[in-house]
């Protein structure tokens, strides 16, 4: 019987040569308006951040009233989240693959100290202090990458100890003292490259702005368009079937820390054209608001969940809460408070729309 | 006699105190379709991860075409061209089902895009997706692009099996690959795998339905804790014969040899 080309089978599949072969159609049942909304948003779980976003923004519209809604205003919004930001797209890169990296803001503080020291105190060409830079952020990463591949430490804790090696080495190599502007000014002014902007009217652009949606259009684009992208998102959703289905997962994780460390050095950069100065005191909470800004843009902690772009409008959903609620009058720590709430709701919503399958 | 295409001589695999292969042998033979039945717990994954990249064996030998092989990773094994459906079936839930199709082998745009940027040729990913796909008759999937993780246990499985088809070259390994599929999809399978054969293409499958077993296999192997007890020829014994020699019932020299 194993001999015939088109075997005839059990006797039970006679009636399979007449069943249906076209592509199943099927309508669809009215949802309602609650789960209309449900389904759109499950379908596209970016549209959940934007519209928390432009929603704070009317509400500040209104409380704050003009000042919050200038063109000011809004690029200096922009111009203040424009570190976190980067930070947070590293942090969705590491995010997505199910891991979590508490060292991006330590990574960012140790390079521009790095490229401070080499350019400022030692004389060295700024060009090539920058390129150190990159270099050190890149082997910071592979450093966590190393640890979590080959040592087999969950990333939170890999991260965890460099957080802390790092913080302490930018410390004994900046001897904890700041390297003041006006020295940078003098003796390596591309290192505030990222600091000089452009005037639309009374909007004002900073090229640190724009490096940051450069770095979120490039990200979008490498997660989504290629090869490899596809093969961060698989590893996030399940290594071992990544694994099995044929990916170096381990190279792929590798590579994904080291890019990450690399934009941290690229924050580095920013940051010193947007403090003004080196600090090695500064940032200290950035690993958590750069996580922040990742959860707010609903990017999942388990991984595999979310677009890169989210967490470019959770990082300015951070800073449309800051400026509105400071405009308002309020206080520092009900800007804290509300925050929080904000993380909490954030992912509420972000559950509620997960219980719709497609 | 002709060589076999695969071979494996003396496997041993010990997880702890566990041994799950005990000096296993192996043989597919070119263009045949070989079935592996065994009780549950006899080492038949055990076996097809050695052969497939999956674990390393701690001792024996594999050969591909004569030559001996070892492989650190299953991309390996793929590479030269060993697929395999496994049981979890090794898909990513949250993403498409062109995505899990294609996993490490995606089709760039051809010109600049493709070869500087890296950018992927969705659509002819999403065409190659869609005939494999209707190949194996799973007419109920609506959208190529919709995550794995919103298809029944038996689109899944039509999905892994589908990859599997579409990429392998010289061995293709089915484990369990209709336990989940319905009526009609089992038989595209089993047409499928006669199918591959007819290219050339050996087989290997797993299974515990002895009625397909029996349909389609040239030759069966029995495992039996954690080792080759037999090979036999479906067409010379009985589906009670051969589940008595899987479950211990029946001795192999109470069989006259296949």
């Amino acid at each position: 019987m194993s001999e015939s080309p088109t075997p005839g089978g059990q006797e039970y599949e006679a009636s399979l040569k007449d069943s249906a072969s076209a592509v199943a159609e099927f309508e669809h049942a009215p949802r309602g308006m609650i789960g209309t909304i449900q389904h759109v948003l499950h379908g596209n779980p970016t549209f959940v951040p934007v519209i928390i976003l432009v929603a704070s923004i009317t509400v500040f519209g209104f409380i704050a009233g003009e000042r919050f809604f200038s063109p000011f205003n809004l690029s200096l919004i922009m111009q203040q989240v424009s570190i976190i930001g980067i930070l947070a797209a590293a942090q969705t890169l590491i995010i997505l693959t199910a891991g979590i990296d508490l060292s991006v803001a330590a990574i960012m503080v140790l390079m521009s100290v790095i490229s401070g020291k080499l350019a400022v105190e030692f004389g060295v060409p700024a060009p090539i202090a920058i390129v150190i830079s990159f270099i050190g952020g890149i082997a910071a990463g592979y450093l966590n990458g190393w640890l979590v591949t080959k040592i087999k430490l969950p990333p939170f804790i890999a991260t965890l100890g460099t957080w802390n090696v790092f913080f302490a080495l930018n410390l004994y190599l900046s001897g904890a003292q700041s390297i003041r502007g006006a020295d940078i000014d003098t003796t390596a002014p591309l290192l505030k490259f990222f600091g000089q902007s452009i005037a639309i009217g009374s909007a004002r652009l900073t090229y640190g702005t724009l490096l940051m949606i450069a770095v979120f259009v490039a990200l979008w684009y490498v997660l989504n368009k290629t090869a490899w992208g596809r093969h961060v998102y698989m590893i996030g959703d399940d290594k071992e079937s990544a694994e099995l289905a044929g990916i170096r997962t381990d190279r792929t994780l590798r590579q994904v820390y080291m890019l990450a460390g690399f934009i941290c050095a690229l924050a580095a950069w920013a940051s010193i054209g947007r403090v003004g100065s080196i600090s090695p005191q500064s940032f200290y909470e950035g690993n958590l608001e750069s996580i922040t800004a990742v959860v707010i843009g609903g990017i999942s902690l388990f991984g595999g969940r979310g677009s890169i772009m989210g967490a470019l409008f959770g990082a300015l959903i951070v800073g449309v809460f800051q400026s509105g609620l400071r405009l308002a009058g309020v206080d520092v720590l009900w800007q804290v408070f509300a925050i929080g709430w904000l993380i909490i709701i954030a992912v509420a919503i972000d559950q509620w729309i997960r219980k719709v399958s497609a | 006699m002709t060589e076999p295409l695969l071979k494996a001589r003396g496997l041993v695999k010990r997880y702890g105190r566990v041994t799950a292969l005990d000096h296993a042998d192996f043989d597919l033979m070119p263009g045949e379709i070989l079935a592996v039945i065994g009780d549950n717990g006899a080492g038949k994954s055990s076996l097809i991860k050695a052969i497939s990249g999956a674990t390393v064996p701690d001792e024996g030998t594999i050969t591909l075409e004569g030559r001996e092989v070892s492989y650190a990773s299953p991309l390996q094994a793929r590479e030269a061209g060993i697929e395999c459906v496994y049981q979890t079936l090794a898909l990513s839930p949250a993403l498409s089902i062109t995505d899990n199709m294609f996993c490490g082998r995606e089709l760039r745009k051809p010109g600049v895009m493709g070869k500087w940027f890296g950018m992927l040729d969705q659509k002819a990913m999403e065409k190659f997706a869609r005939e494999k796909l209707s190949e194996l008759g799973l007419m109920t999937i609506q959208n190529i692009n919709q995550a794995v993780e919103t298809l029944s246990g038996g689109q899944r499985q039509g999905v892994a099996v589908a990859r599997a088809a579409a990429f392998g070259s010289k061995v293709i390994v089915l484990d369990e690959p209709t336990a989940a599929l319905g009526v009609k999809e089992s038989r595209k399978v089993l047409d499928l795998i006669q199918d591959v054969r007819s290219r050339g293409t050996p087989v290997v499958l797993i299974s515990h339905n002895m009625p397909h077993v029996f349909e389609v296999a040239d030759r069966i192997h029995i495992h039996r804790l954690g080792r080759r007890l037999c090979v036999v020829d479906p067409k010379s014994i009985s589906m009670s014969d051969a589940v008595a020699l899987m479950t211990g019932a029946m001795q192999p020299e109470q069989v006259s040899a296949a």
